[in-house]
């Protein structure tokens, strides 16, 4: 922890924001410092690190001073953690927290986490040196190569040869994954061409193959993740799943569906039908292959697709262009609205307040005013006081 | 006939999952290459929780979850950016409410929820910029040239008339409509007490470095 340096936090020109991640906490090598809870800041040329709650109290090291880096995983209440190996301080160094330390290396713990990406991209700055071409205002903090060099002789190594042996033993583990993936992945191949073969089968043999053999085909598609070439034109992408899928959400939508209005956005749907699951949650595409089915199997909801491409759910019951009047007679009242404000007087969410806006303007019964305040909706005097 | 081969490839994949199923929860580069895989054989593993991959592998209820999430997060955010986000923003965002245990997401898995996403017609999209890419959540229609003054915008936050006529070659006129139309979705705002010229700033670019979150108290002390 001496090679870090007190700093403004402000970027110098030419230096450039790399990444950042909150909640990461400090050690200098074992032990814990009082830099618990900060934001990391990597730069083209600099790891700047910033207490959370005290913005003044920002410190920082040049990437210049780092050997390399290596991760350590998360364990059971440990988060992950990136270690960083570093050269001893030069001497010309800016003041800092520490004078000296025990150590040559420093902890970065992940609370929040974020590790991943971080690593990633530290990798990258350090591979790449870009402030070895990019210069910027400050003086740079110049490590005296020859005698790092010494120093890193004694420690270094024995460190270093401990990373190539586990390189080693991870690089085993990969291979043989991805080996095993290799060879699965040439299976699934053949199941794709299969699947190929048949669709243009049943191309050719239009009216030969039976509906119950056609359904089959299409939930072993389905199984295997492979997209319905041939029968989507005929009988839809839906599957027996998805017609059971269309029956359990006519159940479980009723009651959501009475209390929100008689209307939900498809998004809201999926969001609320997945917290519920907990496990085995539906994909977007089998939520919209599901619900395309509500109307042909009779269910007490249809999906409706607005002009904008936005997607609802509705009870049979519920009459949109109903709302509509119901809608005029809010915004006459008012003078006039926007889709915030008519959302927030409603209850309803922004989004389908704004359709059912929209209708109403499409049916004739409101006007837009749209300026750089906002699209605001009045009742259309044009079609009542001509 | 097919029904045996599926069978077969259903021990398959079950003798795979149960040795490298780990793997796949906790590596996300693994993940990056599985899906490359799938994508150049014609196979996709994310298209329906029914699927094979999806039971076995575990991989559906990954991104299926991550969804959700990203959903509710855009959502939260929406008076205040419009409906633009960073895909950095909305990482940290994502991580920090997926709590301590949780698994850590990369922006590949998000990039690949967000994806999925789009067949629910509540407008998620993805737009390059600097590099990475601005998340869309709202349904507003957003063409070429509102793009690449996003893109434009993206170096400092904020951008002005003069800069698109300048770096764009634009008439005033056209880059007046396109910073117009930010504005009316709330993805910009206008800054008209900037020294100079009128500057149009985008919430969603906003960074550590130019802007903090405070509390409401912090923010009576710091007025005089």
């Amino acid at each position: 922890m001496d090679r870090f340096s007190w700093t403004t936090g402000l970027l110098e020109l030419g230096e450039t924001l790399v990444i950042q991640q909150r909640g990461v906490r400090l050690s200098d090598g074992e032990e814990k410092v009082k830099f618990d809870s900060g934001v990391l800041l990597l730069s083209t040329h600099r790891l700047i690190w910033r207490d959370q709650k005290n913005h003044e109290c920002c410190i920082a090291v040049p990437l210049s001073q780092i050997v390399f880096i290596e991760e350590q995983a998360a364990g059971i209440g440990k988060s992950a953690k990136i270690v960083v190996h570093l050269h001893p301080a030069s001497s010309n160094k800016e003041s800092g927290p520490f004078q000296s330390s025990k150590y040559s290396y420093i902890k970065l713990s992940f609370k929040e986490h974020g590790q991943i990406e971080f690593y990633r991209r530290l990798s990258e700055e350090i591979t790449q040196r870009r402030w070895e071409s990019m210069p910027t205002g400050q003086a740079m903090q110049v490590s005296k190569d020859s005698q790092a060099g010494r120093i890193r002789a004694v420690g270094i190594v024995g460190i270093e040869r401990k990373l190539e042996e586990k390189r080693k033993e991870t690089d085993k583990n990969i291979s043989e994954a991805f080996e095993d993936l290799s060879k699965l992945m040439e299976k699934a191949k053949e199941m794709v061409e299969l699947s190929k073969s048949i669709a243009n089968k049943i191309k050719e043999k239009q009216g030969d193959i039976t509906e119950d053999e056609t359904i089959r085909f299409k939930s072993y598609l389905l199984s295997m993740g492979i997209a319905n070439p041939v029968t989507r034109e005929t009988y839809g992408s839906g599957t027996q799943y998805h017609m059971q899928l269309a029956k359990q959400l006519a159940g479980i939508l009723q009651t959501p569906l009475e209390e929100r209005g008689g209307i939900m956005s498809l998004t809201e749907v999926y969001c609320l039908v997945n917290r519920a699951r907990g496990l085995e949650l539906l994909s977007p595409e089998d939520l919209v292959n599901a619900c395309k089915m509500l109307e042909s199997l009779k269910l007490p909801l249809r999906l409706r697709i607005f002009d904008s491409g936005v997607m609802v759910i509705e009870l049979q019951s519920h009459n949109e262009e109903e709302m509509v009047a119901a809608a005029l007679e809010t915004v006459s009242e008012k003078g006039s609205l926007t889709a915030d404000e008519f959302a927030k007087l409603v209850g309803m969410s922004v989004l389908l307040a704004k359709e059912r806006l929209l209708l109403a303007e499409k049916m004739g019964h409101l006007c837009r005013d749209d300026s750089v305040e906002g699209l605001r909706f009045y009742p259309n005097l044009f079609l009542t006081q001509s | 006939q097919m029904s045996k081969q599926l069978e077969m490839f259903r021990t398959n994949l079950e003798e795979f999952a149960s040795k490298h199923k780990q793997e796949i929860r906790k590596n996300p580069e693994f993940r990056v290459q599985f899906q490359d895989m799938c994508a150049t054989i014609g196979v996709d593993p994310l298209a329906s929780g029914k699927g094979f991959w999806s039971e076995m592998l575990g991989v559906g209820d990954f991104y299926y979850e991550l969804g959700v999430q990203i959903i509710e997060v855009c959502l939260a955010l929406k008076h205040r950016n419009g409906g633009l986000i960073t895909l950095e923003e909305l990482q940290q965002q994502v991580l920090k409410g997926r709590g301590k245990f949780a698994q850590d997401v990369s922006q590949d898995d998000l990039l690949r929820a967000i994806k999925k996403l789009k067949v629910l017609g509540s407008g998620f999209g993805l737009i390059p910029v600097g590099g990475t890419f601005l998340v869309q959540s709202v349904p507003a229609e957003l063409n070429m040239d509102h793009t690449v003054v996003l893109q434009l915008a993206e170096k400092k936050g904020f951008v002005t008339v003069s800069e698109i006529r300048a770096s764009l070659r634009w008439e005033t006129e056209r880059a007046r409509q396109v910073l117009e139309h930010l504005l009316k979705e709330g993805m910009a705002w206008l800054d008209t007490q900037a020294p100079g010229e009128p500057q149009f700033w985008l919430p969603a670019l906003f960074t550590e470095l130019y802007s903090q979150e405070i509390t409401p108290e912090e923010a009576k002390e710091a007025i005089p």
